[in-house]
């Protein structure tokens, strides 16, 4: 077991179960600095690599000047497209819609800014960082094309991963023809950045056709097997470790171009490598969220119901592949109209392919759906929740289908009385604080659908009462080293503390992909198939033993808690797990387990997390600038495995959001396509100073049709709706409604 | 980064000889530097580390009732000087909206004095800059300009300095002490940083090898101690520079100003003193048609650098009127909890 791959057995006394507010089970080991992460590895004769990356967004390589680069002492090779291992297969071949074209130096074409065009790799990162920079590449530039004007917008053929661009039902036109009061409205958002804290870091190893890789990855067994065909090895020669990751917010769902380029390093050197992105080459081969140009168009009757809504999305993906943001999903699910209209168009522009990130569709969708569902509101002459109540989706309203649950209602309400909505003044700039500054309410509907992908998880339970589970899941913050271990110890009906998890590791069974808040659900419920696959052995064991206490009780007449076997119909009658495998001559029970979607509860039901999110915001009256002084969110996600962490789950995705309608943007210069702001210090994430009071109520729900668990997402959802409700308070305290975010101070100025 | 030569001096003497050398560059605490050095923007081929040098590193109140402040001074520890937070409110209070706590922990005075503008154009060495290289051209005009100058910019150049304690230092007439070859001189602050003009790359006063000592407030502007306040205009609460920044110093005798200082930041390539516009407040009740008045003057002849900074004039004229009603205030008893922010009064917290 290597150092990096802990096994994590801590924990906090003799509550373990679901449902106990846990602290993380890995903390202590984060906070004395005894976690390792992937940058972390050093195995002996390690070298490192540096990017060496494009200064042009558009055009070729036509020189690099190799030659100072290998006299700069130090360096040991620089790998150029002349030189790179040869690949088993072209790295733009597309066999699957979660394959992205990658740049691997196979050809001297340059299609986005930060393109990586060579690799440096020296004794030292000081000696390969300079090194890159003496290449001092030479180019043939073609002008790029950038932002949504760069070219006509056409129909892309999917969206997303292969959803439809266009959908719907009814007549648009004829709704709002009927409609007592309209609106139109464009919404932009701009390309954002992942900017998780560690950056994509890749420790790689050759040992003939084995390759050991030390990454960050939420989705180990994708990322073995894109290796495994780039390289023309075998899945089982590949061990990649990933125990913890700081942050991913999608970038790392999809091996990336730099991680691989780190894997052809070390085996031209034929010496370990490692290859940390710099902050500057995040910015490019590792995916972004694309800009948004939403148009939508509302209309309502004289109560205020919708009579159509249009939502109309242009977007862009990059020249050489195909990812076009599905803003509009959150039109599919969240008001009720008999007409609906959500169509996608793209363009193509010289950036790197944008990605997953941070509820990929949901959060600029939302953003927009409910600025405009709050000025439609406004044209009613309606408070904005009860507007909201009042088109409240009794069945998904893009396909019919009930909800498996919906406990929006109970999240509107819960959160209105907690945030104080009920004192807020219809129109706008009427409120101030003592000090002078202008304040203002705003709400959001959130959403997000409750995913599932497929997992497998490996347990046992041995005569001294302790367990281990096993799964190549991962923990990206979000607490999977904790929930898991909760949904294991009480699988196995032992204190958690008796619980060791073992995870991280793609020598594991495959624990899905931890992305589309999915991972409690997928990774959780192989967890729960394992044990209970354990448990059912252990009870047919003793139910068919007639020495035990339990005999005849059946299989599913028995429970398992507290290291015990206990009898469903007397509680009295129970017996050991050691007294048990005792009299069978076992040490210990094994039993794997799996999770993937049912097919036919996906088919009846349509199955999303809700929440309600209230932000109250302070604008200077005259110097523009905003703050949010509070957030509320209340939010109704199923079953809550551990409650501390779906706070903090709810907090970091609502902090997303008030980066989303505040912060965050990627500068670029539209004559060139280079980045202007890339780096922590001018990309603008909220600071503390920015993070207002916040608080998540965790509203109640069953979800009897979800899960085998009744659990959904939790990781993105506070996203959505948080930025539309800040950008409503924004209007609220200062009549102005800013509809290109994110919303700056000069937009308010007057 | 490139292989460079390191020299840690000594002595003054010996710092100003090393340095003197073309390609050397002062090592300090590096918070910019190095960062520019990293991304290839500056390739210094000596560095002459300074952080050794005996006596740089005091704030020493002189007879004359001036204030030394040493070269060396961290940014944390100026502002948390007793007697520079009670005599210079406003110093206080630019240092501690700048940067990090951690940034702050580092940076050094003189350093501040000398740190580079923050136009992405500089910072990106594919782009023509002739900061960068004299005669190159500036890609910043024509571009993304947000952040860019409104005063005192030339067609080579329309960088803003980034600095927030030069500000007040300005408003108070701060000089910096330089020692050179030849010995040592003091310069006026105003006549420390130049603006572009036909010469972008020459950013200050200093010849090569020249090492500014110390920075000396000089002893009448201990006199607006009780009405001084920076206020800071940005994009995020902390941890962003100036969008426009305003010191504003008065003292009041019987209900009339009996002298005021003012500067603005953010808004040109040096912090912005404007003489008229403090005339125009000298012995005028402080009241809303004075500070306008005098915000009016401090940015006559603005013009914007591109069609995006065209809204840091009125938000400049604003600043300075709140700068300048936050100063006739009062400076508060205690450093606010976000101090220089518009928001600054709002939690009613008090720094830590």
């Amino acid at each position: 077991m290597p150092e990096t791959a802990p096994r994590i057995r801590q924990g906090a006394g003799n509550v373990g179960s679901i449902g106990a507010p846990l602290t993380r089970r890995e903390g202590p080991l984060k906070v004395t600095g005894r976690a390792l992460f992937a940058a972390d590895t050093l195995p002996p004769g390690l070298l490192h690599a540096a990017l060496c990356t494009a200064r042009i967004a558009r055009g070729r390589v036509t020189g690099l000047d190799v030659a100072a680069a290998e006299r700069h002492p130090g360096v040991v090779a620089v790998m150029t497209p002349d030189n790179a291992p040869t690949l088993a297969k072209d790295p733009d071949a597309k066999d699957g819609p979660f394959t992205f074209r990658l740049d691997l130096l196979q050809n001297a074409s340059v299609r986005y800014a930060n393109q990586p065009i060579a690799v440096v790799i020296a004794e030292t990162l000081e000696a390969a960082t300079e090194g890159a920079r003496l290449l001092a590449p030479r180019y043939e530039t073609e002008t790029p094309r950038i932002g949504l004007d760069a070219e006509a917008p056409f129909t892309p053929p999917g969206i997303g991963i292969g959803q439809p661009p266009d959908e719907g039902h009814g007549d648009v036109e004829a709704g709002l023809a009927d409609a007592a009061a309209r609106i139109e409205a464009v919404y932009e958002t701009p390309a954002q950045y992942h900017n998780a804290m560690e950056p994509h870091a890749a420790v790689a190893e050759w040992d003939g056709d084995r390759l050991t890789l030390h990454t960050p990855s939420q989705g180990l067994t994708a990322a073995v097997g894109r290796l495994a065909g780039l390289f023309g090895i075998p899945p089982k020669n590949i061990r990649i470790e990933s125990p913890y990751l700081g942050g991913g917010f999608g970038s790392k769902g999809a091996i990336s171009g730099p991680q691989v380029l780190a894997c052809m390093a070390a085996r031209l050197v034929g010496r370990p490598v490692k290859l940390v992105a710099r902050r500057e080459n995040m910015y490019g081969p590792m995916g972004h969220r694309a800009e948004t140009r939403q148009t939508l168009r509302l209309g309502a009757d004289a109560d205020g119901k919708l009579t159509a809504l249009d939502h109309h999305t242009l977007t862009a993906s990059s020249r050489f592949d195909d990812f076009f943001e599905p803003a509009g999903g959150v039109s599919h699910t969240l008001y009720a109209t008999p007409n609906l209209s959500v169509r996608h168009r793209g363009v193509r522009v010289d950036t790197g392919t944008p990605l997953f990130m941070r509820a990929p569709g949901e959060a600029t969708g939302s953003a927009a759906l409910e600025s405009a569902i709050d000025e439609m509101a406004i044209a009613c002459g309606m408070d904005p929740l009860e507007f909201r109540l009042v088109n409240y989706a009794e069945v998904e309203p893009i396909s019919g289908r009930p909800f498996s649950s919906k406990a929006l209602r109970a999240c509107y309400a819960q959160g209105a009385a907690r945030f104080g909505w009920e004192k807020r003044p219809l129109q706008p700039r009427q409120m101030r604080d003592a000090d002078g500054l202008l304040v203002g309410w705003g709400v959001g509907t959130a959403t997000f659908p409750a995913l599932m992908f497929e997992a497998e998880a490996r347990a046992e339970l041995r005569a001294d009462g302790t367990g281990t589970v096993v799964i190549g899941a991962q923990d990206m913050g979000q607490g999977a080293w904790t929930a898991l271990a909760q949904i294991a110890a009480d699988g196995l009906g032992i204190d958690i503390a008796q619980l060791t998890v073992e995870m991280g590791s793609s020598t594991q069974p495959s624990g899905g992909i931890a992305g589309g808040s999915a991972h409690t659900a997928t990774a959780g419920g192989a967890v729960h198939a394992a044990a209970q696959a354990v448990i059912a052995e252990l009870a047919q064991i003793a139910t068919t033993d007639s020495a035990s206490p339990l005999y005849g009780a059946g299989n599913a007449g028995v429970i398992a808690r507290a290291g015990r076997l206990i009898r469903r119909d007397d509680e009295s009658r129970s017996e050991s797990v050691g007294e048990i495998l005792a009299r069978a001559g076992r040490d210990r029970i094994t039993g794997t387990g799996k999770a993937s979607a049912d097919p036919a509860a996906q088919k009846s039901y349509a199955m999303h997390a809700h929440g309600a999110v209230f932000a109250e915001v302070k604008v200077d009256p005259d110097l523009g600038q905003i703050r949010v002084s509070r957030l509320v969110g209340a939010f109704a996600a199923g079953r809550v495995i551990n409650p501390r962490l779906v706070q903090s789950q709810y907090f970091g995705g609502m902090i997303w959001g008030l980066s989303f309608a505040l912060h965050e943007h990627a500068a670029l210069d539209p004559r060139t396509g280079r980045f202007l702001n890339d780096n922590l210090g001018e990309y603008h994430v909220p600071v503390n100073a920015d993070t207002p009071a916040m608080e998540a109520i965790l509203v109640h729900e069953d979800d009897p049709h979800v899960n085998a668990l009744g659990v959904k997402g939790v990781g993105e959802i506070g996203i959505t709706g948080t930025a539309g409700a800040i950008a409503n308070a924004v209007w609220h305290a200062t009549g102005v409604r800013v509809r290109e975010l994110p919303i700056t101070l000069d937009r308010l100025l007057g | 980064m490139n292989l460079f030569a390191y020299t840690r001096a000594a002595s003054i003497a010996e710092a100003v000889t090393a340095a003197a050398e073309p390609g050397a560059a002062y090592l300090a605490a590096g918070t910019n530097l190095l960062d520019l050095m990293k991304g290839g923007i500056a390739t210094p081929s000596r560095l002459v580390d300074i952080t050794r040098l005996p006596g740089l590193d005091a704030v020493e109140p002189q007879p004359d009732g001036s204030t030394r402040i040493g070269a060396l001074v961290r940014n944390s520890d100026l502002a948390r000087n007793a007697h520079v937070a009670k005599t210079y409110p406003m110093v206080a209070e630019a240092l501690l909206a700048g940067a990090s706590a951690q940034l702050r922990n580092a940076a050094t005075t003189a350093g501040n004095l000398l740190q580079r503008t923050r136009c992405a154009y500089f910072y990106d060495p594919a782009s023509p800059c002739n900061k960068r290289e004299p005669g190159a051209g500036c890609q910043a005009i024509g571009g993304a300009t947000r952040i860019h100058a409104v005063l005192g910019w030339s067609e080579h150049c329309i960088a803003t300095h980034p600095s927030d304690l030069c500000v007040p230092l300005a408003a108070l007439g701060a000089q910096v002490e330089i020692a050179e070859a030849g010995g040592r001189r003091t310069v006026p602050i105003g006549d420390f940083h130049r603006l572009p003009s036909d010469h972008p790359e020459r950013e200050t006063v200093l010849e090569p090898g020249a090492l500014v000592t110390a920075v000396i407030l000089p002893p009448e502007a201990a006199a607006f101690s009780g009405h001084a306040r920076y206020l800071k205009v940005r994009d995020r609460t902390s941890y962003a520079f100036a969008t426009v920044s305003a010191a504003a110093a008065l003292t009041l005798e019987n209900g009339r100003i009996g002298a005021a200082r003012l500067a603005l930041g953010g808004v040109a390539l040096k912090p912005w003193r404007v003489a008229e516009a403090e005339d125009a407040l000298t012995g005028a009740t402080p009241d809303a048609e004075a500070f306008s008045k005098a915000a009016a003057a401090l940015v006559a002849g603005a013009k914007p650098s591109g069609p995006e900074n065209a809204f840091k004039i009125e938000l400049a004229r604003r600043t300075v009127v709140r700068a300048l009603t936050l100063a006739q205030a009062g400076t508060p008893a205690r450093m606010p909890a976000l101090p220089a922010s518009p928001f600054s009064h709002a939690a009613g917290a008090l720094h830590a």
